[in-house]
């Protein structure tokens, strides 16, 4: 290196060694470069990302049982559980629920449920009766109010909402709880859906996917092998649906598919079909496959799309030169090579198709729902966020592993959106 | 495609039956689209093809339901609920994904600007994040975005959609105008420096001309995907924000009337619109950098 042959720095015009002044006009750059990202980025971690680290802090959060019953949960750890507690729990409770504000009890209750159904009511029905009680002993009084006071396992269920920190929603998402020991146990049966849920959504998008690899590949080999003046105008048919409004093309399948909709009709007047037996095609499973498929089938067909469009039709030709017939050569050089693009439009359409909701909604019916359904439920409806939040959670880091897939799959390429 | 005259029976028995195959997955794909165009003409109130339509018979069809979306309700053979209900959906969608666009085109093009910088640290992980709100299911973000608007008080109002619109359109964004600065030639920018040009309007006068298409088709993907959006407009939108797509919502759940297939029929023509003018811009790029489409 030439300054280490004359052992003196080289300087630049204004006599500051080379080095300071290269070290500074980077760091420069480099803080110009990020005061460009700075905005953008603030924006997303304030609206996005803090959002979502509310929806993981809510989803193990489970203060407000402990709030509403200070006084039980002190004396909670001393019960053995083997039979109903002794009268000062009896009274800690009774203190609780008299002394306890309207709104939290009201929240506390909807938590406590989620244990024992029967525990609002309970609770409610308690705090009316309760103002008769003028003294103690309060565990008679109370077993006399309700007979549920009685019910050594109301008592035991406590246990599972002791603690501020809890899995249990973790837990309740694949049908599980805690028990009032804390032990893992399975759900009652009439409670157990969420298996099912994840099994069906699942199912669904393994379905979907397949049937878009089935659909998609021939039309993508198809666009690459044409000539592009005639594929580029085939390639609108894939981009149309692509850029239409999701619920149009919802509005439409439901024309096309319900009973007296147009795929019926046309096979009624073929008389592939009698007229009083229409397939039912809406509002089911069938339903939510089909428009799934057609939804979806664009991510499919545009990753394998680009990646066939650079293999060389020369290999192909080489190795029918060498004596393959044209279809195992096909199968022998052609599907190899174009695996990555079928990787990468597999990941793509189970990423989005396990994540889908407003589809299922629509046009699922009540076999048809997934996963997202119930998440908008409990956030709506049963109002059960931390549920919500745990399944959301649970969803979202299967994506993110898929994702990161899918990532090393295609390299930063992966996402071009049919350009 | 003609088959050369080698081929055996079998093979083109098999050619073909692809080519149909190809066909129909493409005719699967755009059917549905073209069945509600003329069923949106119909003058009956029912969602399907009446014998008299089949025969082409210009009583069965009528603008009645287009008359209905734009809300003139002076047609006495409308019995049905008429209101203005798609106009003002149609501004309010209108409204959020235009200034939803802007947002997200101003940040997402400087972040992209700033990302292509060789001397930008973390390049990788601040792609990732910028683009995750495209990768993270809606109904995930729209969960999250309800219980952090909720107790700022910006359920159902305007700024709550834009911003989470904002968040949706900024991915497009990035995507499209890094993709656009990898094929930018930077010694242009050195000999507008070296010409004396000040760094702003060298960006404005030499670089925004070049990389304009990028940044309006990001622009155009943004837009569709505010004007689209139902799912976080169901979690975070009110009574005051219906949407084109929130009413359109209602309607499916509701009465579905053939008002609902005039509104997409429009939908289908801008959508068109928009198609086309992303790819002549993608055109455009691939002239200016002097690749032309093989």
């Amino acid at each position: 290196m030439a300054s280490e042959a004359v052992a003196q720095p080289i300087l630049t015009a204004d006599g500051t060694p080379l080095k300071d002044s290269l070290r500074k006009s980077l760091v420069r750059s480099r803080i110009q470069a990020s005061l460009l990202v700075a905005p953008a980025f603030l924006f997303l971690v304030i609206i996005f990302v803090i959002p979502i680290g509310q929806l993981m802090t809510r989803s193990v959060d489970d203060k407000l049982v402990n709030q509403f019953l200070p006084r039980t949960f002190e004396l909670f750890d001393q019960w053995d559980q083997s039979d109903l507690p002794g009268e000062e729990m009896y009274e800690a409770m009774f203190q609780d629920i008299t002394t306890a504000d309207k709104v939290l009890l009201g929240r506390a209750t909807i938590r406590m449920n989620y244990e024992i159904s029967g525990w609002r009511s309970l609770i409610k029905k308690s705090r009316r009766e309760f103002k008769k009680i003028e003294s103690g002993p309060y565990k008679e009084a109370m077993i006399k109010t309700h007979k549920r006071w009685g019910d050594i396992k109301y008592w035991q269920s406590l246990g599972a909402m002791k603690d501020e920190f809890t899995l249990g929603y973790y837990l309740n998402a694949f049908d599980l709880r805690y028990d009032g020991d804390k032990n893992v146990v399975q759900q009652p049966k009439k409670r157990q859906v969420y298996n099912l849920l994840w099994w069906r959504t699942f199912v669904v998008s393994i379905m979907v996917t397949f049937f878009c690899v089935i659909l998609g590949y021939p039309v993508a080999y198809l666009l690459a092998t044409l000539p592009l003046r005639i594929s580029n105008l085939l390639m609108i048919c894939v981009l149309m649906p692509f850029w239409t409004s999701l619920l149009v093309r919802i509005v439409a399948w439901m024309i096309m598919l319900q009973q007296e909709g147009v795929v019926n009709d046309f096979l009624v007047w073929t008389h592939l079909l009698g007229d009083d037996n229409r397939l039912p095609m809406m509002y089911n499973f069938t339903g939510t496959i089909i428009v799934m498929t057609q939804i979806l089938l664009p991510f499919m067909i545009l990753p394998m799309y680009s990646v066939m469009k650079g293999i060389s039709p020369n290999y192909m030709k080489a190795a029918q030169n060498l004596g393959a017939s044209p279809s195992l050569a096909f199968i022998r050089v052609y599907i190899p090579q174009s695996l990555p693009g079928v990787g990468a439009g597999v990941i793509l359409v189970f990423i989005v198709a396990i994540g889908y909701y407003i589809t299922p909604e629509l046009v699922g019916g009540k076999d048809g729902r997934l996963i997202g359904n119930m998440i908008a439920y409990h956030m709506q409806q049963s109002l059960n966020w931390g549920l919500a939040s745990a399944m959301g959670l649970i969803l979202l880091a299967g994506i993110l592993v898929l994702y990161w897939v899918y990532d090393k799959l295609t390299g930063s390429a992966g996402m071009k959106m049919g350009q | 495609m003609a088959l050369p005259a080698y081929k055996t029976p079998v093979q083109r028995l098999g050619h073909y039956s692809y080519l149909t195959f190809a066909g129909f997955v493409l005719f699967f794909l755009v059917a549905p689209l073209i069945v509600i165009v003329p069923l949106s003409f119909t003058s009956s109130a029912f969602l399907n093809f009446t014998s008299e339509m089949l025969a082409l018979d210009p009583d069965a069809f009528s603008l009645r339901w287009y008359k209905m979306m734009i809300g003139d309700c002076s047609d006495p053979t409308i019995t049905t609920v008429c209101s203005d209900k798609w106009k003002n959906g149609a501004a309010n969608s209108l409204i959020i994904a235009v200034f939803a666009t802007l947002f997200a085109t101003v940040l997402g093009t400087l972040a992209a600007l700033g990302l292509s910088r060789p001397a930008m640290p973390y390049t990788k992980a601040i792609t990732a994040l910028l683009i995750s709100p495209m990768i993270v299911p809606l109904i995930i973000t729209a969960s999250g975005m309800f219980l952090f608007f909720s107790p700022l008080g910006l359920i159902g109002t305007f700024a709550g959609l834009i911003m989470a619109h904002t968040i949706l359109g900024i991915p497009y964004v990035v995507i499209t105008v890094t993709a656009t600065l990898v094929g930018f030639d930077h010694s242009v920018m050195r000999a507008a420096a070296s010409l004396g040009g000040s760094p702003v309007r060298n960006f404005f006068q030499i670089m925004t001309p070049l990389i304009l298409p990028g940044i309006i088709s990001g622009g155009l993907f943004a837009f569709i995907t505010s004007f689209d959006e139902v799912v976080v407009m169901l979690f975070i939108g009110g009574p005051e924000t219906v949407t084109l797509p929130k009413q359109m919502w209602a309607g499916i759940r509701q009465e579905i009337s053939p008002t609902i297939l005039s509104v997409a029929t429009v939908l289908v023509i801008l959508s068109i619109i928009l198609l086309t003018t992303v790819e002549m811009l993608r055109r455009r790029t691939e002239r200016i950098r002097g690749i032309t489409p093989q």
